[in-house]
């Protein structure tokens, strides 16, 4: 297809659907009677409702079903899905690199988000310091994979290095090292980029509770001379716990379901695939959808607890 | 005794504020080690980016054959590596960025459109079934979209009824309209939770003072509720724009592999595997896939923000 013809083609679907959106409504909003009143009910709520129907619940129910089936969905298997990522070598790999990744980025992106928004409160140049901090939650993280792959640029020790962080390994009278190639260091290394896009996000969130706090509180404990970490630890802290639990569950979450950094850094190989990767390794590179299947609802299982822990905090942070 | 009284108490509350409010603050940063972090961090989430930036206005050799660092003493800018990189026929990154306009404006506009409409029925009209249907939505908000992959991918190739095709070679639209649909379906329900939750705080007086008058659903939605829901609708477009431009998987499974219909990050993911070396090319690629969200982003960061917090559980 050429530039004109795609842009025509969105041209097409646009003015199709704002078309057949607004002849709808015009022609629900002459019926005027009961009938009328359900029929713009219908009109304003099954659209939606139907595309979630067909394109979530049903795939969702369907994804289930498949999990118990064999690579090419026509045979019954049972558990055997399921079974083979708790008892294949690789798989198994696949589980511990998603706990680690699970455990590591949301605990050190929301203490260096903390630490920064409250280092920055109310200085000078609070603005641009905080820009600066969030811009990676803008960018792609295939982006923000590609900026630290070439931070991470290997040349042997004897050569001149393009990569930032061999160049600081030289700089320090070491030798050079194959920062996404050797295990198992490398998975720490693709979680740095993770942490790096993350702690924008937590450093948002948590600066805006942080100016929350009331300022009768922060002034009573400092006329009981509490100050410095102390303040931190026994006043800020605990004021803003709500939101750091939400913090640290919504990173989690995303976490998760981190695809991208590991495809384009490392295409899954020495040892980093992680669950959402090897998902979809399985199912449209293996072409085994039974395991695919099962992995996408052992990632589901494992979202769920998190999410719905994470929406009652949000509304208890509401109700405040 | 009006007049007289504000003046008094003004002169200590003036003295006291900036001392509790700005004096906390000099004195977090005049504590050395305090400043110390906090300029680390700064330097560290500015670094890795600047270095990219700069290599990609460096001439190709010098990028191959010398750090970013050493370009302050020997400053050579060149804006080939972005021509060569937009138009040159191997990467030819001037299509994917058209095909990722293409994939991203319907697939903010058609979500938001449908969200506003179920959002405003959530709220506003009685039907049987209402709050049994709007905790369903709710709920498939934290489905992630690799649950539903297969077999959406297998109703789009080989669709029931006599439906016509929507994936392969010869689907009607070149292909797009399997990226546009996914992405509508996967940012629906947050759309209308959000939005909802911005049309109930319209006072209910509003809405009954238009039907005394009148007013039908349509002309109340279309009159009243779109020019309220304004900012609610920037915020969520801004959020639905930065996460279909930056996404990978999506493009990649309903895209199927064609490159005809595939955006930027599939075709910057690729080079980055089969051109690894080629940082000139990678560097410049990267910022011609950045430039968007960012200028979205700074100019929105308002709505941005205030999204934030609430789309953080969606995919």
């Amino acid at each position: 297809m050429s530039t004109a013809e795609k842009l025509v083609q969105m041209g097409i679907a646009i003015a199709l659907f704002f078309g057949v959106v607004a002849v709808v409504l015009f022609l629900a909003d002459r019926v005027r009677s009961r009938r009328g009143e359900s029929l713009q009910t219908l009109v304003f709520v099954l659209p939606a409702v139907l595309l979630i129907a067909v394109g979530l619940l049903y795939p969702a129910i369907r994804t289930l079903y498949e999990s118990f089936l064999n690579a090419g969905s026509t045979q019954f298997v049972g558990l055997d899905n399921y079974q083979a990522i708790a008892t294949n070598d690789s798989l198994v790999k696949v589980l511990r690199n998603t706990a680690i990744w699970v455990i590591i980025t949301p605990i050190a992106a929301t203490l260096i988000g903390l630490v920064y928004a409250v280092l920055v409160d109310r200085a000078r140049f609070e603005k641009t310091a905080k820009a600066l901090v969030f811009m990676p939650m803008a960018i792609s993280l295939v982006g923000a994979s590609l900026i630290w792959k070439f931070v991470y640029d290997y040349r042997a020790a004897e050569n001149d290095q393009i990569g930032l962080a061999n160049q600081v390994l030289k700089w320090l009278g070491m030798d050079t090292y194959r920062f996404l190639l050797n295990e198992p260091w490398n998975t720490l290394f693709l979680i740095v980029i993770m942490i790096w896009v993350q702690a924008g996000f937590a450093m948002t969130i948590l600066s805006a509770s942080i100016r929350a706090i009331p300022d009768d509180v922060v002034e009573a404990a400092r006329l009981d001379g509490v100050t410095g970490i102390r303040m931190f630890r026994y006043i800020t802290v605990p004021m803003i716990r709500p939101s750091l639990i939400v913090v640290l569950t919504t990173i989690s979450i995303t976490t998760l379901k981190v695809f991208d950094i590991v495809r384009t850094a490392t295409g899954g190989r020495f040892g980093t695939s992680v669950l959402a990767y090897e998902f979809y390794v399985q199912s449209f590179r293996s072409f085994n959808f039974g395991l695919g299947a099962a992995l996408a609802v052992l990632l589901f299982a494992l979202v769920t607890p998190i999410v719905l822990y994470n929406i009652r905090q949000m509304r208890r942070l509401e109700a405040r | 005794m009006t007049t007289s009284t504000p003046e008094v108490p003004t002169a200590p509350v003036r003295e006291q504020k900036p001392e509790t409010r700005a004096g906390k603050a000099h004195r977090a940063l005049t504590n050395p080690v305090a400043s110390a972090v906090a300029v680390i961090i700064a330097v560290l989430w500015t670094i890795p980016t600047a270095g990219l930036l700069i290599s990609s206005f460096r001439p190709k050799g010098d990028v191959q054959s010398s750090g970013w660092w050493t370009w302050f003493a020997h400053p050579d800018v060149t804006l080939e590596n972005y021509r060569a990189v937009m138009t040159g026929s191997d990467t030819d990154l001037a299509t994917y960025f058209i095909n990722s306009i293409v994939i991203t404006i319907p697939a903010v506009l058609i979500p938001i459109s449908l969200a506003v409409m179920a959002a405003y029925a959530f709220a506003w009209m009685k039907f049987p079934g209402r709050n049994i249907l709007f905790v369903a939505v709710f709920a498939l908000q934290i489905v992630p979209i690799q649950v539903t992959m297969i077999p959406l991918l297998k109703l789009y190739v080989d669709p029931p009824f006599g439906f016509p095709q929507l994936a392969g070679s010869d689907a009607f639209g070149g292909g797009f309209y399997t990226i546009w649909l996914s992405h509508a379906i996967f940012g629906l329900p947050l759309a209308i939770y959000l939005l909802h939750n911005f049309m109930k705080e319209v006072p209910a007086e509003l809405v009954e003072a238009a039907r005394v008058d009148g007013a039908g659903h349509v002309r109340i939605f279309t009159r009243i509720m779109l020019p309220l829901m304004a900012p609610a609708i920037a915020a969520f477009g801004i959020f639905q724009f930065l996460w279909v431009w930056n996404d990978l998987l999506v493009a990649l499974v309903f895209a199927g592999g064609n490159l005809d219909v595939s955006p930027l990050t599939v075709r910057l993911a690729e080079l980055s595997g089969t051109r690894g070396q080629d940082w000139h090319l990678l560097a410049a690629g990267a910022f011609v896939s950045l430039i968007v969200p960012l200028v979205v982003f700074l100019a929105g960061q308002r709505y941005f923000v205030r999204g934030l917090l609430a789309g953080s559980v969606k995919g």
